[in-house]
């Protein structure tokens, strides 16, 4: 089957510094790659580049097709992306904002139709939002907005949708209903890719790709031990991971000698 | 509880109310408008058989009022279309650097074609309308070759700044060497209404149709924009041609009024807020009901203007800075308390 979507010698810098080096990879269709990786390996920057939102070089293909040779609405309406620290759309209503995300479907300037409403309703029932919808999005506390903002991309119903810390902000409850939402959506079909630092979260997801100092140090199924070690040691082996139930948990790697080391 | 109960009710309230609201004030504020003069309602009584009255009322307060309403609007609509592309709460129509663009357009007009007597003042009005439009327009076009271009959000601020500093010291070096045009000068930087015959309020009403239909079309960006470039841009709206013509709207909206009635402040920047703390509703709405609010609130201060110190009166933007400034600050303190949306909400 071919990569929903897949990079070939990705490069991008950021305020002249080179952020991405040389970055080939394939997502395969309808699987959930989760992305890994120490505070400034270049995980977010990866994930703007595939989104097309940051100049880069090399090329990138979305379901097959080379990426500039699709046009924008096109390519908005197959595949979503929501970032972090985005500016906050505070004046407008929360039914407002997640009416942003059908942008891509509707005509220049014509009104909502039935079947936008429809999705709209669908992405704030998801996300357990649909009874702020009149409300400003400044009202509403961290947590609350952010599941608003996830409303706002999964009513874009993309094919492929990308996730830089989905999780910021939200409490365990509802990570839980984060990982509700995206198995619903891998049923669909849709292929999601996230940038997660609650590592016992990404380990739900069937692929992990490992990235440190801007390049991918792996990429494999997660129940792989390959895998595992891979991620214990992009983080300086002061994780470890275990098995409880059917689950993987991330748990801190406490040294004998209790002090960290280095300088 | 009951905060969250005023909330949802304060954000169900109707914008088209608020539209209409807005409209019927707007029509008793004209009504007013043709009353108020040296002769007050006897003018307008006696319009009908009395050639004076006549002109009083048709020719000099019924366009001067309506020309207000122009200028209002055509401000209000450049603050609220800036305030969402540089999501930015502060940003007004001026930021590009149009006001001391105009100013120095007009100072260099009074210098050069020197200060005349009243009989010429309509044809030096003229000219000193041109030379502001030029020059608000010269000045942004100024920021954009600085700022290379509209992309960089920033850098466009800075250099609206820099340029607005630059520019307005060269002004000030004008007034400086020609001490002589300092009055006229000063009529213009205060803002004035009373010089709005036929010919610029309809310039204005129409300019002000054409930003209008604009604004509404180039909508949906500045929506998109409230969730970040980056956001907009994954939604397939095409930034970098919307930009330019968002700046361009601005640009002409603005130079058109400062080109009329002179530098007055805080109506782009004072109405939009009035209506972000009424309803909540996307920009294609904001920009109109902001527009009909900026006309309101410009078309009451011109008429406080009038009755105020009667029968002299006062230049119509000393009125606005202290209406539009003492409504700021009421608006900072009071959602100072609660989430402050408004006021403080957003971080770009």
């Amino acid at each position: 089957m071919s990569p929903a979507l897949s990079a070939r010698s990705l490069s991008a810098s950021l305020g002249g510094v080179q952020v991405l080096h040389n970055i080939d990879l394939d997502f395969a269709a309808g699987r959930w790659t989760s992305i890994l990786g120490p505070n400034g390996a270049g995980k977010s920057t990866l994930l703007k580049a595939l989104a097309g939102v940051l100049p880069h070089t090399g090329s990138v293909a979305l379901l097959g097709q080379p990426w500039h040779s699709v046009p924008h609405r096109m390519r908005a309406q197959q595949l979503a992306w929501l970032g972090q620290n985005e500016a906050c759309a505070d004046d407008l209503m929360v039914q407002d904002v997640v009416l942003l995300g059908r942008l891509p479907h509707q005509a220049w300037l014509a009104p909502p139709n039935g079947r936008d409403w429809a999705a709209v309703e669908r992405a704030l029932r998801f996300t357990q939002s649909w009874e702020w919808r009149h409300r400003p999005l400044g009202q509403l506390s961290g947590g609350e907005r952010q599941r608003v903002l996830l409303a706002r991309a999964l009513a874009v119903e993309a094919k492929v949708l990308l996730m830089d810390e989905p999780l910021t902000n939200l409490d365990p409850p509802h990570q839980a209903d984060w990982l509700c939402v995206v198995e619903a959506l891998l049923t669909h079909g849709t292929t999601v890719v996230s940038v997660l630092h609650e590592i016992t979260i990404a380990l739900h997801a069937h692929d992990v790709v490992v990235m440190r100092d801007g390049r991918v140090c792996h990429h494999g199924a997660t129940d792989l031990a390959a895998t595992h070690q891979a991620i214990s040691a992009a983080f300086d082996h002061r994780i470890a991971i275990h098995a409880v139930g059917a689950q993987w948990v991330a748990l801190p790697f406490v040294q004998p000698n209790g002090i960290p080391h280095g300088n | 509880m009951n905060a969250v109960d005023a909330s949802v009710h304060k954000a169900a309230r109707s914008p088209t109310l608020l539209a209409v609201m807005l409209v019927a004030v707007a029509l008793f504020l004209l009504i007013a408008g043709l009353g108020i003069g040296s002769g007050g309602w006897s003018n307008v009584v006696q319009a009908a058989n009395d050639p004076v009255s006549q002109l009083i009322v048709w020719d000099i307060r019924l366009p001067r009022t309506l020309g207000a309403w122009a200028a209002g609007a055509l401000l209000a609509l450049a603050g609220a279309v800036a305030q969402g592309l540089f999501r930015n709460p502060l940003a007004d129509p001026f930021l590009l650097g149009s006001a001391s663009g105009a100013s120095l357009g007009v100072a260099l007009a009074l210098a050069f074609f020197g200060v005349s007597p009243m009989a010429t003042v309509w044809i030096v009005r003229l000219g000193l309308t041109g030379a502001a439009f030029l020059g608000a327009v010269g000045a942004v076009l100024l920021t954009l070759l600085l700022a290379r271009g509209v992309q960089h959000t920033l850098r466009l601020l800075l250099s609206g700044v820099v340029v607005g500093v630059v520019l307005g010291a060269m002004g000030s070096l004008v007034l400086l060497i020609v001490p002589e045009v300092m009055q006229a000068m000063q009529a213009f930087l205060l803002g004035s209404t009373a010089f709005v015959g036929w010919t610029s309020g309809l310039l204005m009403l129409v300019v002000w149709l054409v930003c209008m239909v604009l604004a509404w079309l180039l909508s949906p960006v500045l929506d998109g924009l409230a969730l970040g470039e980056a956001t907009a841009q994954s939604l397939g709206l095409p930034l970098a041609q919307m930009r330019v013509a968002l700046v361009a709207l601005i640009a002409l909206a603005t130079a058109t009024a400062v080109a009329q009635t002179g530098l007055i402040a805080f109506v782009g920047l004072a109405a939009p807020h009035l209506v972000r703390s009424i309803v909540k509703v996307t920009h294609g709405r904001l920009v109109l009901l902001s527009s009909l609010a900026g006309g309101a609130l410009l078309m009451a201060a011109d008429l406080l203007a009038r009755l105020l110190v009667a029968p002299q009166e006062l230049p119509v933007g000393v009125l606005t800075a202290v209406l539009g400034g003492s409504y700021l600050i009421w608006l900072m303190q009071r959602s100072g308390g609660a989430s402050g949306s408004t006021m403080d909400g957003r971080r770009s």
